[in-house]
């Protein structure tokens, strides 16, 4: 799994590459932890799924994790860009209700 | 067409990668669609990480993935002699995980049922667990002459 990160203002965007399974969803929370107590200003985290061609329900572990940090911090938690077979386990885990969505483009809070 | 295979290997989370890989290739003569394919890669991939996370508990063990082909139909059985499900029911419950350390979402069963045509869970405490799933592959040669005739009807 790559990840890259790219900060505007109060915004913390993970470009995640790879396939996010339970092996790789570890290290993805341990990157994004890391970045985030880097910078304590961020109030949205937007994990950017494009070059994401395979998640099982880790994944869903995954965001769900940071979801419930990013809330606990005040902030906000958005994904967007999921390829369809992504978007079919995000929409069966009932997680959009709970989360902002953009499909295409930078989200920006 | 009629094929089995099967496999054994460490309980290793990066073989969670390696077993959904074997089962899209032990599929890929069937010409499946994307949408098959992705389905059955991440069955697979739900099956084996419960073996290794819930059945061993990230400890050694050997997980063993049946593949077994007749005709369109597949049958994938994933086993491990793990510390077995007390409650079967209430580990399909979605949502519901044991797992008490790591970000578990308890969506395991829910998306091999989901997945899948059918999910059998047979589990017996301190002997282990065996996971059956099976699924019907679209014939596409047929649904795509179904369509032009339709197309040639209207």
């Amino acid at each position: 799994m790559k990840i890259s990160f790219e900060i505007t203002r109060e915004t913390l965007t993970a470009h995640l590459n790879g396939e996010l399974d339970q092996h790789s969803a570890g290290e993805v929370r341990k990157a994004v932890e890391a970045e985030l107590k880097k910078r304590r200003t961020i109030k949205l985290l937007v994990l950017e799924l494009s070059g994401v061609g395979f998640m099982d329900s880790s994944g869903i572990g995954l965001i769900l994790g940071r979801y419930r940090q990013m809330r606990d911090a005040g902030g906000r938690l958005s994904i967007t860009n999921a390829q369809p077979q992504v978007e079919k386990l995000l929409k069966l885990s009932g997680i959009f209700a709970l989360l902002e969505t953009q499909r295409r483009g930078r989200a920006n809070g | 067409m009629d094929n089995r295979i099967k496999l054994e290997f460490l309980s290793l989370s990066q073989n969670e990668a390696f077993a959904r890989a074997c089962a899209a290739a032990f599929i890929a003569p069937l010409d499946p669609t994307i949408e098959e394919l992705a389905d059955v890669r991440t069955a697979v991939s739900e099956a084996v990480t419960n073996a290794v996370i819930h059945g061993y508990k990230h400890k050694p063990g050997t997980v063993s993935m049946e593949l077994t082909l007749t005709g369109r139909l597949l049958r994938v059985k994933v086993e491990d002699s793990g510390c077995g499900i007390e409650d079967i029911e209430l580990a399909m419950q979605p949502f519901y995980t044991s797992g008490t350390n790591g970000e578990r979402s308890g969506m395991g069963f829910a998306v091999m049922r989901a997945f899948m045509d059918s999910l059998k869970v047979e589990s017996e405490v301190g002997i282990g667990t065996a996971v059956t799933m099976e699924k019907l592959f679209s014939d596409k040669l047929r649904l795509e002459e179904s369509k032009k005739r339709v197309k040639d009807e209207s």
